[in-house]
């Protein structure tokens, strides 16, 4: 292979809101590159999870390596890493973008720019990434370039009079982005002859080749049989093997230099090895610091797992121990619960990680999983001066031994038109936000800030922002620290008893009507007993609300035609087979759906 | 000599009700769209002023030859079996539908001749026909009676008009009352009477109301399901536009008809069903002598024979398309589908053309257009459970015992002491002290409490095993 010119490589991403085509870019990039025909693609090559298309959502950094003949003669090397779209990934969206020397702004010609453009945008700048905007959709007949392009120019600051206009779904103008590319994007820096200084922005569990680490070389080379050293987990390893991303495939090559983009495999057993972020050097002639900006991602959202079918618990406990496989964010521990048996407390980035994690166990491991409510991390000061850190309300100490807690509380950004600042605003108080401050980005567009306490947003503040502004609003969040806070224990109690698994911790101001939401809502899940069924909410063993599920009075079957008994006994099976998804607490069978359903306390 | 039931199934209906989840087409579907509802309302009959029928039919030659079409398939199937079937009596027979009373002049009595040819039938048999108020014709009734059919199921459903219209029934209360009459006038000595309860908009009192009317005219037999909401009907999809009872009006009404129909003089047998009880040889309709009534051995004559025959698991055969059959504890489904159906019957008459007989007494499903199932002797006992507790003289354990040499208790005994202690089941002596002494003596009966009626889904449920354990 010749070797090849670091002038001519090119790193970049591509920055967008959720929606507004980035992955469809990114596909005709490679469409028009050559590298595969359309028939041969799958609509969006680099979302390669099912459930990544299906959500129009990238969950993990996907990057490909293509070559561009350009219009000056040369041929181009770009490497296009894809990140993810979400404010749960932000940490890897800063590995990703720390990667890249470049960035490509999309952003929707109808929408403008949102929230989360915004805080991209402002992720690429801080990364020093060059980056130029293009507006898409223009296909759209509510698509108003010019109206967005100034508001690029007014909001964010960076020229946008020759940006692309483009229609990535039809293939029109993306000539004029890879043009782009190659003159507004620089070349990448470092030296070959450094000793090796490579940035890890991701890792995939392989079980034949081990843990693949996806990196940036900034400085030096590897190849084949270079010894190496993760700096921050002090891992050590011979590379195996090193090479570039073909569209869906790896492709070994000699080895790689300051400037590529690229994967080694080094016999490495486990993705905590290699965390995002982390740098990786030569053992031998190590580089005199590691790269800046590494840290130590934490889980922000706790709930516990448990197998529907109680059997399936060492099922349950492989597949997270694979997942966690290509996904160090992800952690777990076993817990027990009185209602729920044996299943696994386990943290995420954020809601959004829980439920793709929870949909990947159930679809790709086929598992049938009851999840409690997700909570945050809250600290518990005790009256002998320990501190606990509680991720399971269940342990949450006597009272007399709590001193005070404390909460989580995240800084927000809510990017809305300005007919529903109104709403929204009053959505944020209802959160126990604090206001902090309100910027018009145009005339009718303004940044509200708020400091609210994550555990007010975790469950369905998104929708509820969604719904009361039809659907304008955006949002970006990133923790901010802890507070005190007036904390309390809900407990529900169903025929008396009380149910683990359903228990929250919640603001005292806010217990009362939560209580009462809860007791509604499970009288509407709990199916007629033989008998009749208190359901009651109590917090410190003081009954707040409550709800009765009569006795039932009627359970008969249809008429049955000439003697279809077949029919007649699926019908008692289907009965009984709802009767095993059931849980049994005292003489109570609650239905799989009851733990599952207090999530969602905002519809209707 | 062992013994069989024969259900013929005929699925047309002048128009499906929007409850209705059985397999039935409507036979003027096709002629409401080529021409205008004319062909299809000549189907149903209209009283007129003297009182008579205006059965018209001369427009339907369509709906016609599809319903002669079909029965001759039927007759190839029930010829097609009979060699199958030449160890057995057949106790009763059963035209259910659909709607049967629509077949053409001389279509049933074409089936009952294929039948009595190929076929033993009992001397006391219970012949048993379906009837739509709307399709009742003198001519037709008299028929029936002149081919051997001597008991009549008629559809009311409800007295209330409103309600008939809200279920999308064609019929009003007085064309059933015509019909009942032009039963009685043919010469049928058995009658049952069809009624719904929980129906869209009906009070506890209009239900009373209905049940007051059909009472009043002394049929033998009344039967009276609870409405239930089945998928897939147009009554399902539209849910939300009915007005339903609430459960406790439901069980309110199902208790009144208990009440009710006792002080008339019916007892409930079976969950749903209801027969005139014959208290003594002074009873005129028990010794009416006619071949209406059932043996005379058999001390409640009234109490549908056939349907006794599925809860209590004796043979029978169904003929038809998605006719259910079960011989021997095996059971199996007709094919549903018109054409499917067409083919395997068919198929079946050219074996008894042939003289193939199939190996042993067994009808031998071997056509793959059915659906065979081979009971288990667990599945066996299972159904002996939920299908007998329906029947309120229960589940005799004897039996039970002689069939399974096991007793019931060594398979259930952990569900029945809990289903007893919860009231819902009791286990007592078969015959009641003081009862007559014509009866054999019985051993020990497990049934339903009356609390055990109301959720005999979630009773009989408990007495299905898991798969693990089977």
């Amino acid at each position: 292979m010749a070797a090849i010119d670091q002038s001519k490589i090119r790193n970049f991403c591509i920055v967008a809101h959720i929606d507004h085509g980035k992955s469809t870019l990114a596909d005709r990039i490679i469409e028009k590159t050559g590298l595969l025909t359309s028939r041969e693609m799958q609509a969006q090559v680099l979302d390669n999870m099912e459930l990544e298309r299906e959500r129009g959502i990238t969950i993990k950094a996907q990057t490909v390596r293509i070559v561009y003949k350009a219009k000056d003669g040369n041929e181009y090397i770009f490497n296009l890493i894809d990140t993810p779209g979400h404010v749960d990934f932000n940490y890897e969206v800063s590995r990703a973008l720390a990667a890249c020397d470049g960035a490509i702004l999309i952003v929707d010609a109808a929408q403008g720019i949102e929230a989360q453009t915004l805080a991209n945008v402002y992720l690429a700048l801080d990364h020093d990434l060059e980056v130029f905007p293009v507006i898409n959709k223009i296909d759209l007949p509510s698509a108003e370039p010019e109206r967005v392009k100034n508001e690029i120019e007014d909001v964010i600051g960076i020229e946008a009079q020759d940006a692309p206009l483009i229609s990535a779904k039809n293939g029109t103008g993306i000539e004029e982005v890879l043009e782009a590319v190659v003159k507004k994007i620089p070349a990448p820096g470092g030296s070959p002859d450094n000793p090796l200084q490579a940035l890890i922005f991701d890792s995939v569990y392989d079980s034949y080749k081990g843990v693949i680490v996806f990196c940036r070389i900034m400085e030096g080379r590897v190849s084949k049989g270079t010894p190496i050293r993760m700096m921050a987990t002090g891992a050590t390893a011979e590379v195996v093997e090193v090479g570039y991303f073909g569209p869906g495939q790896f492709i070994p090559c000699e080895g790689l230099s300051a400037g590529m983009v690229g994967y080694l495999t080094a016999s490495i057993k486990n993705v905590k090895d290699t965390t995002v972020g982390d740098t990786v050097t030569n053992a031998v002639h190590p580089c005199a610091e590691p790269l800046p900006g590494y840290k130590k991602v934490n889980s922000m959202v706790y709930c516990g797992m448990y197998p529907a079918d109680g059997a399936k618990y060492p099922d349950l406990r492989d597949a997270l121990e694979k997942l966690k496989l290509n996904d160090a964010s992800l952690n777990y521990e076993p817990e027990t619960s009185i209602a729920l048996g044996f299943g696994f407390r386990c943290g995420f980035l954020g809601l959004l990680h829980l439920e793709i994690i929870q949909e990947r166990l159930e679809r790709e491991y086929n598992l049938d999983l009851v999840t409690t409510a997700p909570g945050v991390i809250y600290k518990v000061h005790k009256t002998d001066g320990e501190t606990v850190e509680l991720t399971n309300p269940s342990n949450l100490p006597e009272a007399s031994q709590i001193a005070y807690m404390e909460e989580p509380v995240v800084s927000a950004e809510i990017m809305v038109t300005t007919e529903f600042i109104g709403p929204i605003m009053q959505l944020c108080q209802e959160r126990r936000g604090r206001y902090i401050s309100t910027e018009y980005i145009e005339a009718s567009r303004a940044l509200i800030k708020y400091e609210l306490p994550l555990n007010e947003i975790i469950y369905d503040f998104f929708d509820a922002l969604k719904s009361r502004s039809r659907g304008y609003a955006s949002f970006d969040y990133e923790l901010k620290g802890y507070e005190q806070s007036k904390l309390v224990k809900l407990d529900i109690l169903i025929n008396h008893e009380e149910v683990d698994a359903l228990s929250f911790i919640v603001h005292a101001d806010s217990a009362y009507e939560r209580g009462r939401r809860m007791c509604e809502k499970l009288k509407d899940e709990i199916p007629r007993h033989l008998f009749e069924i208190p359901i009651q909410a109590a917090v410190g063993g003081r009954i707040i609300a409550r709800e009765t599920v009569k006795a039932m009075r009627k359970d008969v079957l249809a008429k049955c035609y000439g003697g279809d008994i077949t029919r007649k006994k699926k019908l008692l099976e289907k009965q009984k087979e709802g009767k095993k998804r059931m849980r049994q607490v005292g003489n109570v069978e609650i239905p799989q759906s009851a733990f599952m359903s207090v999530l969602k306390l905002d519809d209707k | 000599m062992k013994s069989l039931s024969i259900y013929i199934h005929i699925p047309f209906c002048v128009r499906k009700c929007l409850y209705c989840d059985f397999l039935s087409f409507p036979v003027c579907e096709n002629d409401i769209h080529r021409n205008s509802r004319r062909g299809c309302e000549s189907y149903v009959n209209q009283p007129d002023t003297d009182g008579g029928s205006s059965y018209v039919n001369s427009n339907n030659t369509d709906a016609d030859e599809r319903m002669l079409g079909y029965v001759d398939s039927l007759c190839r199937e029930i010829s097609g079996w009979a060699p199958a079937y030449k160890e057995y009596h057949v106790l009763s027979i059963f035209f259910g539908g659909g709607t049967p009373t629509l077949l053409p002049k001389g279509a049933v009595s074409r089936i009952m001749t294929v039948i009595r040819e190929s076929y033993r039938l009992a001397d006391d048999i219970e012949i048993t026909i379906e009837m739509n108020p709307e399709t009742a014709e003198p001519d037709k009734l008299k028929e029936y009676i002149t081919c051997g059919i001597n008991r009549l199921s008629i559809g009311l459903q409800s007295a209330d008009d409103d309600e008939l219209r809200r279920i999308g029934r064609i019929h009003d209360y007085r064309t059933f009352l015509r019909a009942y009459q032009l039963a009685r006038e043919a010469g049928f000595r058995n009658i049952n009477i069809d009624l719904m309860a929980a129906l869209p908009g009906q009070s506890v009192e209009s239900y009373r109301h209905t049940l007051e009317r059909a009472a009043a005219l002394k049929p033998e037999h009344i039967s009276a399901y609870s409405l239930i909401l089945e998928e897939g009907t147009p009554m399902y999809e539209r849910r939300q536009e009915f007005l339903f009872p609430t459960e406790d009006e439901d069980r309110d009404m199902y208790e009144l008809t208990g009440e009710y129909l006792a002080a008339c003089g019916y007892h409930r047998y079976e969950i749903s069903n209801y027969a005139r009880s014959v208290v003594s040889d002074a009873d005129p309709a028990a010794g009416c002598g006619s071949a209406a009534c059932a043996s005379y051995n058999d001390p409640e004559p009234y109490e549908c024979r056939h349907n006794k025959v599925y809860w209590q698991r004796g043979n029978y055969v169904g003929f038809g398309p998605g006719a259910s059959s079960m011989v021997e504890n095996v059971r199996w489904t007709n094919p549903s589908d018109m054409e499917q159906y067409r083919l395997y019957a068919g198929r079946a008459g050219a074996q008894s053309a042939a003289g193939a007989e199939t190996p042993g007494h067994l009808p031998g499903p071997a056509d793959a257009a059915l659906s065979v199932q081979r009971l288990t002797v667990r599945e066996q006992m299972e159904e002996v459970m939920f299908l007998g507790l329906r029947m309120m003289r229960g589940v005799d354990t004897e039996r039970f015992e002689r069939e399974f040499g096991q007793t019931v208790d060594s398979v259930y005994g952990e569900v029945i002491e809990r289903l007893c202690a919860q009231g819902l089941l009791v286990r007592e002596a078969a015959i009641p002290a003081g009862a007559g002494a014509f009866r054999p003596p019985g051993g020990m009966r497990l049934r339903l409490t009356k609390r055990g009626i109301d959720i005999s889904n979630y009773v009989m449920a408990q007495f299905l095993f898991d798969e693990t354990e089977g």
